[in-house]
């Protein structure tokens, strides 16, 4: 699969029901390569269950239906003929909580390529191992030790591990779900570093409770309230001069 | 006003630098009116006691940089909160510098209490410190009730403090060349009188920040600036005479 630089997510008109829960109302975005998206918002206004759309990963909840359409590269995502495991090679995702398979180091970075047949032999995928566990910036520290559990990394370093697993598959974009906060402020600190040096090469959409993080790392703010989108914009923009008042309230700790 | 803060703390911090800056501005607009007392009068006690206002003045202007410096690193703020923060370190260092004119004034009470009074141009400088200390007391209201409108208006109103000056300014030209013997009397006043108009500069600058703070966009209008002083040139025998 040839990785385009301009991967260009188009959401539109989304709407996404929990059965008679509408927790997703009408929402356009635009998700670009190059940029990093952030989603901000009180807790339940969405951002997870938005996130998850963009790489399908609600199709396994039984009570969620979703209208309005999803592009990627001008595909759409929930077309028939799309393959759910190609697509999720495509839009990674990393969680909250570090979650690395129980198996070595190098075989949870190495799982991806194997299921997507990307290496034909043993040296390709040794190759493949080295540069993601490198743009993860994780390499120095596992080097010496590829075969012990991924499980017994520290916090930072697994989530490190995760992103490396993400990006073992080359995708065009990275979904990232709170992914500091079970972190210390070094591990945070790498992680937000990590995710500025990824950025010339994915598209990044990153879901976070910390207004700082969302103000350092991203480059595009939307802001989510009750399942809408109400303010969309440059960050800088945003967290100096917000548009909407609910916004302004939200960002500076204001009763809404 | 918008709703309060979930956190009350920031909510009393903020409203204990807003009052800092009220009462360095009464301070301020104090000196004020002791100076043009105190040069009326030749009272040198009075503008002893000008001077060391100024020194409350600076210790308030870095009590409140160190207090904002504080919330900056401890509540990382936002928005609106960040821009008045910012903003409220500026203003105090401008109320800074409008106090120093004072002093400035304060300084020159002694030179004055030797020389005649000249008394056109006290009229012009009793009405730019009666200027000066309207534009300081509106400013200051303008930032505390965050009215833009009344912000404008202290904006506009540096106009008159100019034309103030440069009226006084030919005056004093025209003086000089009448009475000769009169230069360092005249020159003093004209000092007086450049140092009361920066502090309207200044008092105007203020007026910006407050519009930055409510507006988050900078001012766009344009002042009309007219310190015409600077291409004034009298010959000897003009008319102005
Ligand atoms: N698996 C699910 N089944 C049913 N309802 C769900 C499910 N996941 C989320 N919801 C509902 O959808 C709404 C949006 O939840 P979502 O998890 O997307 O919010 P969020 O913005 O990510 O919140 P938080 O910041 O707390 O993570 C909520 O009302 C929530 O109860
Ligand atoms: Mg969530």
């Amino acid at each position: 699969m040839e990785n385009t630089s301009k991967a260009m997510i188009k959401a539109r008109n989304v709407n996404v029901y929990y059965d008679d829960n509408h927790a997703i109302k009408n929402v356009d975005l635009d998700i670009s390569s190059g940029t990093v998206t952030a989603l901000i918002g009180p807790s339940g206004c969405g951002k997870s269950t938005f996130l998850r759309c963009i790489n399908r990963m609600n199709d396994s909840i039984p009570s969620c239906r979703i209208t309005g359409s999803i592009t990627l590269d001008g595909q759409d995502i929930y077309d028939k003929t799309i393959d759910v495991v190609q697509l999720r090679a495509r839009v990674g995702m990393v969680f909250q909580k570090p979650n690395p398979f129980p198996k070595s180091i190098y075989d949870n970075v190495a799982y991806g390529p194997r299921i997507h047949g990307f290496a034909r032999n043993s040296a390709e995928l040794d190759e493949i191992v080295f540069t993601s566990l490198q743009k993860s910036g994780l390499w120095d520290e596992v080097k010496d030790r590829l075969d012990t559990s991924g499980t017994a990394l520290s916090g930072g370093q697994q989530q490190r591990l995760c992103i490396a697993r993400t990006i073992a598959v080359n995708p065009e974009v990275i979904l990232m779900d709170e992914p500091c906060s079970a972190l210390d402020p070094i591990a945070t600190a790498i992680i937000e570093e990590l995710i500025e040096e990824l950025r010339s090469r994915f598209a990044i959409v990153i879901v976070t409770h910390s207004m700082q993080q969302a103000a350092r790392v991203s480059q595009k703010t939307a802001f989510f309230y009750l399942g809408e989108i109400l303010e969309f914009g440059d960050t800088s923009e945003i967290f100096t001069n917000p548009k909407v008042e609910k916004t302004k309230d939200y960002i500076t700790g204001r009763y809404g | 006003m918008s709703p309060h803060h979930i956190s009350s703390s920031f909510d009393d911090e903020l409203n204990s630098l807003r009052s800092k800056i009220v009462k360095m501005s009464n301070l301020v607009e104090e000196q004020y009116k002791n100076a043009l007392i105190a040069m009326q009068n030749k009272d040198q006690e009075l503008a002893d006691k000008v001077r060391e206002t100024d020194r409350l003045v600076d210790q308030m202007d870095m009590e409140i940089e160190k207090q904002a410096i504080q919330m900056i690193a401890l509540r990382s703020p936002v928005a609106d909160d960040l821009r008045d923060i910012v903003s409220t370190i500026k203003i105090s260092a401008g109320l800074e510098r409008i106090g120093d004119y004072a002093k400035n004034l304060a300084k020159r009470v002694k030179v004055l209490s030797h020389g005649k009074t000249i008394s056109v141009s006290s009229r012009f400088i009793d009405q730019m410190i009666k200027q000066i200390r309207e534009m300081i007391t509106d400013v200051i209201d303008a930032y505390i009730t965050r009215d833009i409108d009344k912000a404008i208006e202290v904006w506009r109103r540096d106009e008159e403090v100019d034309n103030l000056y440069n009226n006084l300014f030919r005056e004093m030209l025209a003086y000089m060349m009448k009475e000769p013997q009169n230069i360092a009397l005249a020159t003093h006043l004209l000092f007086i009188a450049k140092n009361i108009e920066r502090a309207g500069d200044h008092a105007t600058n203020i007026a910006e920040l407050v519009y930055y703070i409510n507006e988050g966009e900078l001012l766009a209008l344009k002042r009309p600036k007219d310190d015409s002083s600077n291409y004034t040139v009298i010959e000897p025998n003009s008319e102005n005479l």
